[in-house]
C-alpha cells in the first residue's frame, strides 16, 4: 500500500473541511478525484504533501508516517494548479535549482517530458517571460523529473493546449503502466476517463465513494465517466 | 545552502533590487558630492537608514513572500523541511536587500570617511534590513490575505519609526518630575530603530548634548559597554521575530 | 602750576632713566666659565637698569628674588630648571623685562600656588619670548599694573590634574596686554580676575583642563583675535561689563559642560566677527543684558545660543547660522531679546522682491530644543522621525514657540562676516 489514509479531519476555523476521510491508494492505481469546488479535494491533496496539518487521523506513505517527517516526499512528483516560480531564473537554472535540493541518489533523471514538450530551446528565458502553458509544462516536466512512485497532479491539462496535453496525458498512462501510483484532480471528465482506473468522490468534506472505474460504470449502466457521475449526483439529490 | 544561492541570484535579478541599489546610491553620492562635512553627511544618510531602509525592506521583504508563495509550495513539495525553506527565504532576502544596502551605501560611505561613526551606520542599516525583513516574514505569516499583510508591516514601519517615538516622549513630558532615564533606556531597547539611532549619534553629537543631565544615558549607552549592548540588542531584535515567524510558519496551512 | 611741577618731575624721572641707561652694564651669566655660573648670584651684583644675559646651559635654580629693575635676556634658550622644588622668579619690583629663558618644573603644590614668574604690587613688568614648561602656574600678576605678556610659549603638565595651575593668571591688575602667548595643558589657559582695561589679543589657548579664558569680575577689557580651542570647558565670561570681543575664534569646546563662550551676568558688552565652530553650546548665556552679537559665524555646533529666560535687550543681528543641530534654544515662553538680519541656514523661505532678505519671517527655535532646555533627557530622542515631524508641523501651525521669538528678515545669502582688513 503506498498510500493509507485514516480517519482523516481537517477544519479552517468553524469550517469543517474534511469529515473523518479514510482510503488506501496502491500501486499502479490511476485515481480520479472528484468532488464540486470545496468538497475537500484541494486540502486532501495537500495534506498528503504535508502543506496541510491535520487536526486528527494519520497519514502513511510508503509505511510511513509523515507527521513532522519530509523525506518520504521523495517518493511524491507534484504538479501544482498554478505553477509560479521565481522570476529571474531561466527555466534551465530552475531545472538545475531542483536537481540541485532534491537529493536524487541512485534515481535515474526522467527527462522524456522536457524533450517531448521542447523546453532545452527556452532554457534562457526568465520565468517572468513565460507564458501560464509554458510554465504549466514546467511544473509537468518537474513532476515527473525523478521518477517518484507517487504523481499527484492538480488540473494537469489545464491550460495546455492540445497537443501538450495529449503529450501529457501519454506520459500519465505509461507512468501507471511502471507500477506507479497516480493521483489526479480534475473537471474535464473526458481526461479522467481515459486515464483513470480508480475514481475518488468527494462532497463536503465527506469520501462518498473510492470504486474502480469498472465498478461505477457497472453500477450506473453508463459507458462514459462524465454521465456515470451525473447520473450519481441526480439520485443523491433526489 | 544551495537555496539560498538560487533565491539570492533570482532576487539579485529583480528590478527591485536594482532600483532600491540605485536610489541608496543616489543619496549617498549625492551627499557625499553636495555637503562639504563629514557630520553632514552621515546624518543626512542617518535619516536613510533609519527610515527608507526599514520601510523598503518591510514592504519589499512582505510582497517577495506573497509572491513566492505558490513556488514555496513547489519547494514544500520536495523532499525538503519547511525550516530550510524558510530559513533560505530570510537569509537570501537579507542578503539581497541588505547587500545593495552595503554596497550603495556602507562602502562608499566608509571609503570616503572612514570613521567610527560610518561604521556604525553601516551596521545598523543592516541591522535594520534584516529586522525589517524578519518582520514582514512575521506579519507575511500571521495573516493569509496579501493586502493584509502588507498592510501590516506598514503599520508596524510607522509604529516603529514614528509612534512608539511619540509615546515615549508623551511619556517623558508627563513624568519629567521623575528620574525616567533608566526606564527610557529601557523603552529605546524595545524599538531596534532607535537602538540603531542612539548607537549611531552616541557617537556624534548626543553624547554631548545630553548633558549631565543624562548622565545614565551617556555612561551607559556612550560607552563601549553601550555599543555591545547595542549590537546585542540589534541581533536579538533579528532572531525573535524570526524564530517567531519560523515556528508558525512551521505548522501553518499553507 | 601744578602741571609745570608735574612736567618738571618727569623730565627729571626720564633724565634718571636716561642716566642709568648710560652707566648700565651687562652682566653675563655662563656655565662655560666665562662670566658668572649662577643667576642668583648675578642679581646680587646688578644695579637699577643693567642687563643679565644668560647663555646657553641649565641652570637648576629656584626661588629666584627680583627686587631691583633689571632686565634679564636668554641667549638660545637656557633652561631655569626649578627641579620640582618651588616658585622660580618673584619679582617685587616694577620695570623688570624676562625674555628668552626656558623656565621650567615649578613643581606643584596643594599649598601654595608656585609659578614660573610670580609678580606682586609692581607695574611696568615684560615678559616675552620666554617658553614654561611643566610649571604649576606659568606667569602669576598679582596686583601688577601696566604688564606686557608676549610671545610666550606655556605648556603645562596635564597628569598633574589635581594640583596643576592657570598658564597667565592676572588678579587684579589694570592696563594689561596679553599677547601673542601660546598655552596648552593647564587649568585655565589665562585666568583674568578683578582686571581691568586690559587687552587679550592673538593668544592660542587650547587643551586647557577647564577653561581656555576664564574671565570674572573685570570690567572694560578686551579680548581680540584669540583662537580657543579643544579646552575642557571652552571659555567662560562671568560678572563683567563693557566687554569687547572681538575676531576670535571657539572651536571644538566639545563635551557634556563645554561650551565656546559662556556668558554669565555679562552686561553691556560686544561680541562681533566671531567665529563659532564644533562647539557643544557655542555661547551660552544666563543673565546678560545689553549684548551685541553681530557678523558671528556660529557653524556646526549643537547649540549656536542657548538663551537662558534671565537675559533681556540682547541683540542678534547679522550673524551666520549654518549646520547647527539647534540654532537658538531657550527655556523661557517668551522672548525679550532681539532677532534680525541674520543667516539661517535652515531658512526655507523665499525672496520674491529680490531684495536679498526672505519674505516670510523664521524662528529660529523647534519645539523640540523648546522641549528638550526643560527636559534635557529627552535629548535621546534627538533626529528621530517623530522629532523631525513635530517641527516640521510646528513650522506650519505655530503653537507653542515664543511669538516674538523670530527673525522678520532673514537673509537669503550668507552675510560675508571676515574681519575687515584681516585679509580672510
Amino acid at each position: 500500500m503506498l498510500i493509507r489514509v485514516q480517519e482523516l479531519s481537517k477544519s479552517f476555523r468553524k469550517l469543517e473541511v474534511l469529515k473523518n476521510v479514510s482510503v488506501s491508494f496502491e500501486a499502479n492505481q490511476c485515481v480520479a478525484i472528484i468532488g464540486p469546488n470545496g468538497s475537500g479535494k484541494t486540502t486532501f491533496i495537500k495534506s498528503v504533501l504535508g502543506m496541510v496539518i491535520p487536526d486528527s487521523g494519520e497519514i502513511i506513505v510508503s509505511d510511513k508516517n509523515i507527521k513532522n517527517n519530509f523525506h518520504y516526499r521523495e517518493a511524491i512528483g507534484y504538479m501544482p494548479q498554478i505553477g509560479r516560480y521565481p522570476e529571474n531564473t531561466t527555466m534551465g537554472q530552475l531545472f538545475s535549482m531542483i536537481k540541485d535540493i532534491r537529493k536524487h541518489n541512485g534515481v535515474s533523471l526522467d527527462e522524456e517530458l522536457i524533450e517531448s514538450f521542447h523546453l532545452p530551446a527556452l532554457y534562457n528565458k526568465r520565468m517572468r517571460t513565460l507564458s501560464g502553458g509554458t510554465r504549466q509544462k514546467v511544473s509537468a516536466a518537474l513532476s515527473f523529473l525523478f521518477n517518484p512512485e507517487i504523481l499527484i497532479l492538480d488540473e494537469p491539462t489545464a491550460g495546455l493546449d492540445p497537443l501538450s496535453a495529449e503529450i501529457l496525458k501519454d506520459k500519465i498512462q505509461q507512468e501507471r503502466k511502471k507500477n506507479k501510483l497516480i493521483l489526479i484532480t480534475s473537471h474535464i471528465m473526458n481526461d479522467l476517463d481515459e486515464l483513470s482506473s480508480h475514481v475518488m468522490y468527494m462532497l463536503e468534506g465527506n469520501l462518498m465513494f473510492f470504486k474502480t472505474m469498472e465498478e461505477l460504470k457497472a453500477e450506473t449502466g453508463e459507458e462514459r465517466l462524465g454521465k456515470a457521475m451525473a447520473k450519481l449526483m441526480k439520485q443523491q439529490t433526489n | 545552502m544551495k537555496l539560498v544561492k538560487y533565491i539570492f541570484f533570482d532576487l539579485v535579478r529583480s528590478r527591485f533590487v536594482f532600483f532600491y541599489f540605485l536610489l541608496l546610491l543616489l543619496f549617498t553620492g549625492t551627499f557625499i558630492l553636495l555637503q562639504d562635512d563629514v557630520s553632514k553627511v552621515q546624518l543626512s544618510l542617518l535619516n536613510i537608514i533609519i527610515l527608507v531602509v526599514p520601510l523598503v525592506s518591510v514592504i519589499f521583504a512582505t510582497i517577495h513572500w506573497y509572491n513566492s508563495a505558490e513556488f514555496i509550495e513547489v519547494l514544500l513539495a520536495q523532499p525538503v523541511s519547511r525550516k530550510r525553506i524558510f530559513i533560505s527565504e530570510f537569509v537570501a532576502l537579507s542578503l539581497a536587500v541588505g547587500g545593495a544596502f552595503i554596497l550603495a551605501t556602507g562602502i562608499p560611505l566608509l571609503i570616503f570617511y572612514p570613521d567610527a561613526v560610518s561604521l556604525l551606520l553601516m551596521v545598523g542599516g543592516f541591522f535594520l534590513t534584516i529586522i525589517f525583513i524578519a518582520l514582514a516574514f512575521w506579519s507575511a505569516v500571521f495573516t493569509r490575505d496579501k493586502a493584509k499583510g502588507i498592510g501590516l508591516s506598514l503599520v508596524l514601519w510607522l509604529y516603529f519609526s514614528l509612534i512608539y517615538d511619540g509615546l515615549v516622549l508623551m511619556l517623558m513630558f508627563n513624568f519629567s518630575d521623575y528620574p525616567i532615564d533608566k526606564i527610557v533606556v529601557v523603552l529605546l531597547s524595545l524599538n531596534p530603530v532607535d537602538v540603531s539611532r542612539v548607537m549611531v549619534l552616541m557617537k556624534m553629537e548626543m553624547s554631548a548634548m545630553l548633558g549631565y543631565s543624562g548622565a545614565v544615558f551617556t555612561d551607559f549607552l556612550g560607552s563601549s559597554v553601550g555599543l555591545i549592548y547595542s549590537i546585542v540588542l540589534l541581533i536579538i531584535w533579528s532572531i525573535v521575530p524570526f524564530f517567531w515567524a519560523l515556528r508558525k510558519f512551521s505548522k501553518k496551512d499553507l | 602750576m601744578v602741571k609745570i611741577r608735574k612736567t618738571v618731575l618727569a623730565v627729571a624721572f626720564l633724565l634718571t632713566l636716561f642716566s642709568f641707561h648710560i652707566e648700565a652694564k651687562q652682566i653675563l651669566v655662563s656655565k662655560n666659565g666665562n662670566g658668572i655660573s649662577s643667576l642668583k648670584t648675578a642679581l646680587t651684583k646688578v644695579s637699577a637698569g643693567d642687563t643679565i644675559i644668560i647663555s646657553e646651559g641649565i641652570y637648576p635654580e629656584h626661588g629666584i628674588l627680583i627686587h631691583i629693575p633689571v632686565t634679564i635676556i636668554g641667549k638660545n634658550f637656557p633652561v631655569i630648571d626649578g627641579e620640582a622644588k618651588g616658585q622660580i622668579f618673584y619679582i617685587d619690583t616694577s620695570l623688570v623685562t624676562i625674555t628668552g629663558l626656558i623656565i621650567q618644573n615649578t613643581g606643584f603644590s596643594s599649598m601654595d600656588d608656585v609659578a614660573g614668574i610670580r609678580t606682586q604690587h609692581v607695574s611696568h613688568i615684560t615678559i616675552s619670548g620666554n617658553k614654561f614648561l611643566n610649571c604649576c602656574y606659568a606667569i602669576f600678576l598679582a596686583a601688577s599694573n601696566h604688564c606686557i605678556i608676549q610671545n610666550n610659549f606655556i605648556k603645562g603638565n596635564p597628569a598633574n590634574q589635581q594640583l596643576a595651575g592657570n598658564g597667565i593668571h592676572c588678579w587684579q591688575s589694570i592696563n594689561c596686554d596679553i599677547n601673542h602667548n601660546e598655552i596648552t595643558g593647564q587649568r585655565d589657559g589665562i585666568y583674568f580676575e578683578f582686571v581691568q582695561g586690559s587687552t587679550i589679543s592673538d593668544n592660542h589657548s587650547y587643551e586647557n583642563m577647564r577653561y581656555g579664558l576664564h574671565f570674572m569680575f573685570n570690567d572694560n577689557n578686551r579680548f581680540v583675535k584669540n583662537y580657543f580651542e579643544n579646552n575642557g570647558s571652552g571659555v567662560a565670561v562671568m560678572f563683567s561689563k563693557n566687554i569687547t570681543m572681538l575676531n576670535n575664534t571657539y572651536r571644538d569646546n566639545w563635551g557634556a559642560s563645554a561650551y565656546g563662550l559662556l556668558l554669565k551676568e555679562i552686561n553691556d558688552s560686544y561680541v562681533l566677527y566671531n567665529h563659532f565652530e564644533k562647539n557643544t553650546a557655542a555661547v551660552y548665556m544666563e543673565g546678560c543684558n545689553r549684548i551685541v552679537f553681530s557678523r558671528n559665524d556660529f557653524i556646526q555646533n549643537g547649540w549656536a545660543i542657548r538663551v537662558q529666560a534671565s537675559c533681556m535687550n540682547n541683540t542678534i543681528a547679522f550673524n551666520n547660522f549654518s549646520g547647527n543641530t539647534f540654532d537658538i534654544a531657550t527655556n523661557g515662553s517668551l522672548s525679550l531679546n532681539i532677532y534680525s538680519g541674520n543667516y539661517w541656514e535652515q531658512y526655507e523661505g523665499y525672496d520674491l522682491n529680490k531684495n536679498g532678505i526672505g519674505d516670510i519671517p523664521f524662528r529660529p527655535v523647534s519645539v523640540f530644543s523648546m522641549f528638550s532646555e526643560n527636559m534635557p533627557e529627552s535629548m535621546v530622542m534627538m533626529r528621530s522621525f517623530c522629532v523631525t515631524l513635530l517641527d516640521k508641523i510646528e513650522k506650519v501651525i505655530p503653537g507653542v514657540i515664543p511669538e516674538d521669538l523670530i527673525d522678520n528678515s532673514p537673509m537669503m545669502k550668507k552675510i560675508n562676516n571676515a574681519y575687515p582688513g584681516s585679509g580672510t
